[in-house]
């Protein structure tokens, strides 16, 4: 189910500003790459290139190579609409859909997909909420709107509602930001899980986070104000965060900038 | 460190508490300046109440800020002041809906009667006779005004689509400028407008469908409006949540957008019917009016309520037909009110619910 991505050449754009720039990396399959960056650096942008959100917004476009396996994300024909059902979004505030109901914030993909029967459903539901730790939590009242839920369990809603669609890779945009200590822990926890099955992206501003989720770190940076942002370097986490090979990460994690 | 804290303090008040108003004393103030108000007009010798009216706000304003400034200082005393002005414009505002309520239910309330409800017209000498309702009116009012929300309810909701989900550039410029324009359009003008295109140069005959249409043209832009407002308090979040979950955006429009949106939408559509309710112009030029039921609104003159009203006001011209005139717009009223309680239903009923 989890697949590699290879990124090559990538830079993207809002209009005519470059947000980040010829940006190249492989991300490894069920494993849990994190990027870390001072605000403003692209970290954002470039996980919202890896399945075509990017795009979403008026004016922005992308250049370079995303191989999702062997198949280019941006490449002549693909639909935006399947990358993003092969590569999956949990986003930095939790945003459940208000009109429905927990039960149906979980299916939503799948329902807007077109398949209807309710034993698929119901099954689907148990299952997503299991892998999002969520299920004991809500089984009792999975007819209540998804909105009635704590900021912790929304997101983990949103995560359950993620992977109902079984998707290749997950991307995470500060998932955490928004939440308490005991609702990251549990998340971190799933995302621990999760990477059994999935591969994982997710975007952090908390270095300890990063450190204790992530087998690889990826750290971004930008020249000064104005300029595109850059990956300066990725390595494995325990390299990173211990004896990183370049000045500015040091810089960054040991807190003497950003 | 020690020789800078010897500057000496600004001018600042040291204590915390300060004079306060007692609880009543807003209530005191209003009862005082109404009864001055009253007094100072009956001693000026004024006839209108209205000019009474005035006097008391004047004071209540004047006296509020007076007691505040004296008892609780400046600060609270310009509080105080923007307090009462509130409340004034308020009573300003509520005192032409309430007496226009209250005299309508006064003047027609006589007039409302089974017989009135579901008579037409039809024989009765108007202006001789207190017989005759209303009937044929509320078939004609409910008629035509359905057949143009069916009209310009889903253009209008379509277009409200398009400008916040897919318009750019040039288009959406021009279609925004043209809404906005049909905006002003007067009820009278999109009359003329019908008329001249489907009456005279199409060649229809006068018609309860031949106001719809006109009707429709008052209410689209309307419905535009407010449903794009609507639309665009949506969070982008939700339509994010929903692509990224490989939803196409058809369909994230379908499924998520407007079920979100539904309850104000909704709303919206409604204050345009309430609003398009009580046009007269373009119903008395294309429906034309008439005296017996007509069920057939694609064929043949129909009636109209605020139709009705005008010529029971005007043409008849005596106490009978004012009797019935302020019954019919009792009615209308009436009407008007209950669509509009039924869109704050609807609104509280669809709205997302964060409840447990």
């Amino acid at each position: 189910m989890a697949k590699r991505i290879d990124v090559s050449g990538l830079s993207a754009y809002y209009g005519t500003t470059k947000a980040i720039e010829d940006i190249s990396m492989t991300v490894e399959p069920r494993s849990v790459t994190a990027f870390i960056g001072p605000s403003g650096c692209g970290k954002s942008t470039f996980l919202r290139t890896l399945n075509r959100m990017h795009e979403v917004i008026p004016g922005a476009r992308v250049e370079g190579k995303v191989m999702l396996d062997d198949e280019n994300l941006y490449g002549s024909g693909v639909d935006p609409v399947a990358v993003r059902r092969a590569v999956g979004m949990v986003f930095q505030r939790p945003n459940p859909f208000p009109t429905m109901s927990i039960y149906d914030n979980v299916v939503a993909g799948l329902r807007l997909a077109g398949v209807k029967k309710k034993s698929v459903l119901d099954g689907v539901v148990e299952k997503s909420l299991k892998g999002a730790n969520l299920w004991n939590e809500v089984k009792d009242r999975l007819s209540k709107p998804g909105a009635g839920l704590s900021g912790g369990q929304q997101q983990r809603l949103c995560i359950a509602r993620a992977i109902a669609v079984e998707p290749q890779v997950l991307l995470m945009d500060e998932p955490c930001s928004a939440l308490d200590p005991i609702s990251t822990l549990a998340i971190e926890d799933l995302i621990g899980e999760l990477k059994s099955q999935y591969t994982i992206v997710i975007v952090t501003h908390n270095m300890q986070q990063a450190a204790r989720v992530s087998d690889r770190t990826a750290f971004f940076n930008l020249a000064g104000v104005g300029q595109p942002g850059r990956l300066i370097e990725l390595d494995d986490t325990q390299r990173i965060f211990s004896n990183p090979s370049v000045q500015a990460t040091e810089d960054y994690i040991s807190g003497r900038f950003g | 460190m020690s020789t800078m804290t010897t500057a000496p303090a600004p001018q600042l008040r040291q204590s915390l508490t300060n004079g306060r108003l007692p609880k009543w004393a807003p209530v005191a103030v209003t009862v005082l300046s109404i009864a001055l108000g009253c007094g100072i007009g009956a001693a000026a010798g004024l006839k209108s109440h209205l000019q009474w009216g005035l006097i008391s706000a004047l004071l209540f304003v004047a006296v509020s800020y007076a007691v505040a400034a004296k008892v609780e200082g400046r600060r609270q005393a310009k509080d105080r002041f923007a307090t009462s002005l509130v409340w004034v414009a308020f009573i300003l505002a509520v005192v032409p809906l309430a007496a226009l309520t209250f005299y309508t239910v006064q003047q027609g309330i006589a007039a409302i009667n089974g017989n009135f409800l579901t008579h037409s017209m039809k024989g009765v000498v108007a202006s001789t006779t207190p017989d005759g309702g209303i009937y044929h009116a509320i078939i004609g009012t409910l008629q035509q005004v359905l057949l143009a929300t069916l009209i310009a309810a889903p253009i209008g909701l379509l277009t409200a689509v398009y400008l916040v989900e897919y318009g750019r550039g040039r288009l959406a410029k021009a279609v925004t400028f043209f809404v906005d324009v049909m905006t002003g359009i007067p009820s009278v003008v999109a009359g003329l407008f019908i008329l001249s295109l489907w009456n005279i140069v199409l060649g229809f005959g006068y018609s309860g469908f031949s106001g719809s249409l006109a009707l429709a043209i008052l209410m689209m832009p309307v419905v535009v409006r407010s449903t794009e407002e609507m639309l665009k308090l949506v969070p982008n979040e939700l339509r994010e949540a929903s692509y990224a979950l490989g939803v196409p955006k058809w369909k994230t429009i379908l499924r998520i957008v407007l079920p979100t949106a539904v309850g104000g939408i909704t709303t919206g559509v409604m204050l345009a019917v309430a609003r398009i309710t009580g046009e007269t112009a373009p119903v008395m030029m294309l429906v034309f009016g008439s005296d017996v039921i007509n069920n057939d609104p694609f064929n043949n003159p129909q009636q109209s309520l605020p139709l009705y009203i005008w010529q029971q006001y005007s043409m008849v011209n005596n106490d009978f037909g004012y009797q019935r005139a302020w019954g019919a717009a009792l009615v209308l009223i009436a009407f008007v009110m209950a669509l509009n309680l039924v869109a704050r239903g609807i609104a509280r009923w669809r709205s997302p619910k964060s409840g447990h």
